[in-house]
């Protein structure tokens, strides 16, 4: 046996706690680190809402002006109107239209991916849906620009008409003029927006307890049965969130979306038709305005709108997410 | 069945549909449809990738080279573009050396020491609403901050430091979940023996997260190479010129090192060439830069998980 | 020693250690209490999980904490050294003093205490690092940086946990995971000797073993009980019996609160216990 050479007495275990132990500098540190985040958005909330409130506090532009449709901020072409109301809509309607692609082909490739694909299947497509968010913007907007809108205005130029059997026909629109549209800027978005849905809403179905699948299949229902009436209905909430963070992202995107809707200033028509959206006038704006005039100004009021519309989305998400704990 | 069986029988009968039967037919077709329209989500997934990828193989064919890769941008011919690739990375770095460590930091703290209080869910919220504000808008923010407010111009410190904003958040999450799956078995036999809680961080828990950590870094890296939107305003958005590497002062806005000049990314200069449309090489330059930012995406992707899984091996195995 | 009803917790007090304790029958030999707990309670949030425990612990003995399931004896195991703490919504009532100084005092500095009071855990749970890592890391983060001492401190860490002969051949070479099960708890058993501890707690220490390593165990811990004051929680009512001097016996009240039923000398509870639920349990009839 190895001879033992415990001390009988020790120090006390009161030993007063020295410099280090009482500063925590650790602790302190990585605290400011994670607490910088509260910075940033202060900051960031503080700059632009000033900014943003230029247009009216300065330039004595009424607040009701904003919601005019007419888009007039050039001084030298007569009466500035600072009307935002197109791009609002622009805003909207591109977003819509992009979830309403965007969303069955997510929740569809959730499903696919969380219920039905063999882990052989899974293993190559989830790599490729990491791929897809790495993607630039800029790459799609590229090839939104050199394939996307080319196509369709080659191929619609008569008009785009959908008709269903039964129905008949369901939708018309003019042809396109030039393929810069609503739509194009619509169908790139859903493509980029498609991986953030489909990971959300596949978290949101891996939620979900595998004994409510084993129980509704145990009494004798399809798996398309179990999904329909068991999987979708539970994880609703979570599938919500992920239409909520894709519509966030929709709306925030600048460059892609520029690059397709053909950037005019007018109320949107139809979906075959130019618009233009708060990011893209941005985009396209910011560099050809003096910083101090009206103009710019107004820009600045855009920005302010897309914050309060992605702090709102992000308020959303949390009261969606605590009802799902409630129930 | 048998003769003296009961009038009320259960068990299978002229009354029952056998096993093969075709009663449920309509429940069992909606089934194979769905089966099949699940299965084509996935297939589209793949042909779409597969489409862009062999669309950008096909277009950076003739164009990608050594040459392109490496020399300047010209008026007259093809040229390359090898300065915007160069400010990317350079950009890049300078992002990460900010934002790596806080995001760490950040991430430590959520994962280690953060409560169920107050300031937490301030934190928790200025994480996801900072993640969620359009990088545009991040642009903005960037431009009045750094290059109005501190008058700073346009500079690659100021576009690296609005691209650590907007990436903070995704580099702590990251951290955060990095930190969080190390097993509190691990905590719990350091502190047992003695160590503090910071040493336990520090000597345990950080080089168990390694692998998780370098798979973050690499997305967040990935995700700043493309980045365009918060650099428009904030790096400049320029005509590159020749670099002259041998210029080493740092405060020289002329030289390829500092951080105090203009510099325009391969992402910002696709979105410059697509507005401006002139020039008769301009499809095939943003082809091929087209094709080297989604080369460099694949790559980091691919990277990330070989350097994660290679990483967990050498922790864990023998 | 029985002690169901709750009644209010009296004033901390340090028991008196200088007073000598003879042991009951075998040696005359004088010997000290190292841990005495007095009145020890534990809740999670609103729920008591360990109801009012006094027991004491003689200097270089080993105590077996036996019973069923969800008796609180891990529970009251980790308050020793204040592992409870890492538990949110735990909190501890009552005294634990170590050699008379009341370790749940908020001024004690837990580090020293866990450096005092070492513990091995269920799974054996080595760090992803070499066996000499393993072994230095307590001393390491001691500031012991010295390369010979640490070597020396090693090997005899190793030697006195029975591993240092299947080892030393590749103490640098190998991580402590590539190990067999029982080879790891002996080398979780050396890191905490190579923090120099006077108390190892060890919570069911091989219940993840084989038989042949859980042997190897216990007469380690046999040895092991000349210098140090060991406390094992167990399910394994021989292993009780075989490595231990003294026996606690715990079980769980109405509303589920752990308690002690009594506590003697392990031959004394493994023949003649004087509470009936402890027979019943030994017996089999309960648990």
């Amino acid at each position: 046996m190895v001879h033992l050479a415990t001390p009988d007495r020790r120090a006390s275990l009161r030993a007063r706690p020295g410099f280090r132990e009482r500063i925590d500098l650790p602790r302190r540190v990585v605290f400011v680190a994670a607490a910088s985040m509260i910075g940033v958005v202060v900051l960031l909330l503080a700059f632009i809402a000033w900014q943003g409130l230029q247009l009216f506090l300065k330039d004595g532009i009424p607040i009701t002006q904003i919601f005019s449709a007419e888009w007039q901020p050039d001084r030298m072409s007569g009466t500035v109107n600072f009307g935002l109301l197109p791009f609002i809509a622009g805003t909207i309607f591109v977003t819509v239209v992009a979830l309403v692609i965007s969303t069955p082909l997510s929740v569809g490739l959730a499903l696919f991916l969380s219920e039905v694909a063999p882990q052989w299947a899974k293993a190559i497509v989830q790599p490729a849906l990491e791929i897809f968010v790495g993607i630039p913007s800029v790459v799609w907007g590229w090839l939104g620009l050199t394939i996307l809108v080319p196509f369709l205005s080659d191929t619609f130029q008569q008009g785009l008409v959908v008709s269903l059997p039964v129905l008949g026909e369901v939708f018309r629109a003019p042809g396109f003029r030039t393929g810069f549209s609503w739509l194009a800027g619509s169908l790139v978005l859903s493509i980029m927006i498609l991986p953030t849905v489909t990971s959300v809403s596949y978290d949101a179905f891996r939620a979900v307890p595998q004994e409510l699948r084993t129980g509704s299949l145990a009494l004798g229902t399809t798996r398309w049965q179990a999904i329909r009436h068991i999987l979708v209905p539970a994880a609703l909430p979570g599938v919500l969130t992920a239409v909520v963070l894709g519509m966030t992202r929709a709306a925030g995107e600048a460059l892609a979306v520029q690059m397709v809707i053909g950037s005019s200033p007018v109320f949107p028509r139809a979906i075959t038709q130019p618009l233009s959206t708060l990011t893209s006038q941005i985009t396209l704006e910011m560099g050809n305005t003096v910083f101090g005039e009206p103009w710019q100004d107004a820009l600045w009021t855009m920005s302010l709108v897309l914050l309060v519309i992605s702090i709102t989305s992000v308020v959303l998400v949390r009261v969606i997410n605590s009802r799902r704990i409630a129930l | 069945m048998s003769a003296g069986a009961p009038s009320i029988d259960r068990q299978a009968g002229p009354g029952r549909p056998s096993l093969h039967g075709k009663s449920s037919r309509g429940s069992m077709l909606a089934d194979r449809v769905a089966t099949a329209v699940l299965w084509g989500t996935g297939a589209f997934v793949l042909l779409l990738l597969g489409a862009i990828i062999v669309h950008f193989a096909m277009a950076a064919w003739g164009v990608v080279s050594p040459s392109f890769v490496l020399s300047d941008p010209s008026d007259s011919d093809l040229g390359g573009i090898f300065p915007l690739l160069w400010n990317s990375i350079y950009m890049l770095a300078l992002t990460l050396m900010v934002s790596v460590p806080v995001g760490i930091l950040g991430g430590i703290y959520m994962s280690e020491y953060a409560g169920d209080n107050a300031v937490t869910s301030a934190i928790r919220f200025a994480e996801e609403a900072i993640s969620s504000v359009p990088s545009i808008v991040v642009g903005m923010f960037g431009l009045i901050l750094f290059v109005d407010e501190l008058h700073m111009g346009f500079t690659a410190l100021g576009g690296a430091l609005a691209l650590t904003m907007f990436n903070l958040p995704l580099m702590t999450r990251l951290a955060e979940q990095a930190l969080r799956a190390v097993p509190q078995d691990e905590r719990s036999a350091s502190l047992a023996l003695g160590a503090t809680k910071w040493q336990t961080i520090r000597h345990v828990v950080l080089p168990l997260a390694i692998p998780g950590l370098v798979t973050g870094v690499i997305l967040t890296a990935g995700r700043v190479f493309g980045e365009a939107a918060v650099l428009l305003f904030t790096a400049g958005i320029g005509t590159p010129t020749h670099l002259n590497f041998g210029n080493l002062d740092i405060t020289n806005p002329a030289s390829p090192w500092s951080p105090f000049r203009p510099a325009t990314t391969l992402s910002v200069y696709i979105y410059k060439l697509q507005s401006e449309g002139l020039g008769a090489y301009r499809n095939q330059i943003v082809d091929g830069s087209a094709a080297l930012l989604i080369a460099l995406v694949l790559i980091f992707n691919l990277g990330a998980r070989f350097l994660g899984r290679v990483l967990t091996r050498r922790l864990t195995a023998a | 020693m029985l002690a169901t009803a709750p009644h209010p917790v009296p004033s901390v007090r340090a028991i008196d250690v200088t007073a000598p304790v003879v042991r009951d029958e075998a040696s005359a030999a004088t010997i000290s209490i190292k841990i005495a707990t007095e009145h020890v309670s534990i809740m999670y949030g609103e729920k008591v999980a360990v109801r009012d425990v006094s027991l004491q612990v003689q200097a270089r003995s080993i105590l077996a904490l036996i019973g069923p399931s969800g008796s609180g004896k891990s529970t009251f195991l980790r308050c020793f050294n204040r592992m409870n703490d890492l538990i949110p919504g735990a909190s501890v009532q009552g005294a634990v003093c170590l050699e008379g100084e009341n370790v749940m005092d908020p001024e004690v500095s837990v580090v020293e205490l866990r450096r005092r009071v070492g513990m091995v855990f269920q799974r054996p749970n080595p760090f992803p690092m070499s066996i000499f890592e393993n072994v230095a890391y307590g001393p390491r983060r001691r500031g012991m940086n010295d390369r010979r001492k640490l070597e020396e401190l090693v090997e005899t860490s190793l030697k006195r946990a029975a591993l240092w002969d299947e080892v030393k051949d590749d103490l640098r070479r190998k991580s402590g995971l590539a190990l067999s099960g029982g080879q790891q708890q002996r080398l979780c058993i050396a890191r905490v000797l190579a923090t120099d501890p006077e108390v190892i707690l060890m919570d069911e220490p091989a219940s993840a073993l084989d038989p042949v390593s859980t042997l190897r165990i216990e007469e380690l811990m046999r040895e092991l009980r000349q210098a140090y004051t060991i406390v094992i929680v167990t399910h394994n009512m021989q292993q009780a019996a075989r490595v231990s001097d003294v026996t606690a016996f715990f079980t769980m009240a109405e509303d589920r609160a752990g308690y002690l039923v009594e506590v003697g000398p392990t031959g004394r509870i493994f023949t003649r216990p004087t509470e009936r639920l402890t027979e019943d349990y030994i017996s089999g009839r309960f648990g």
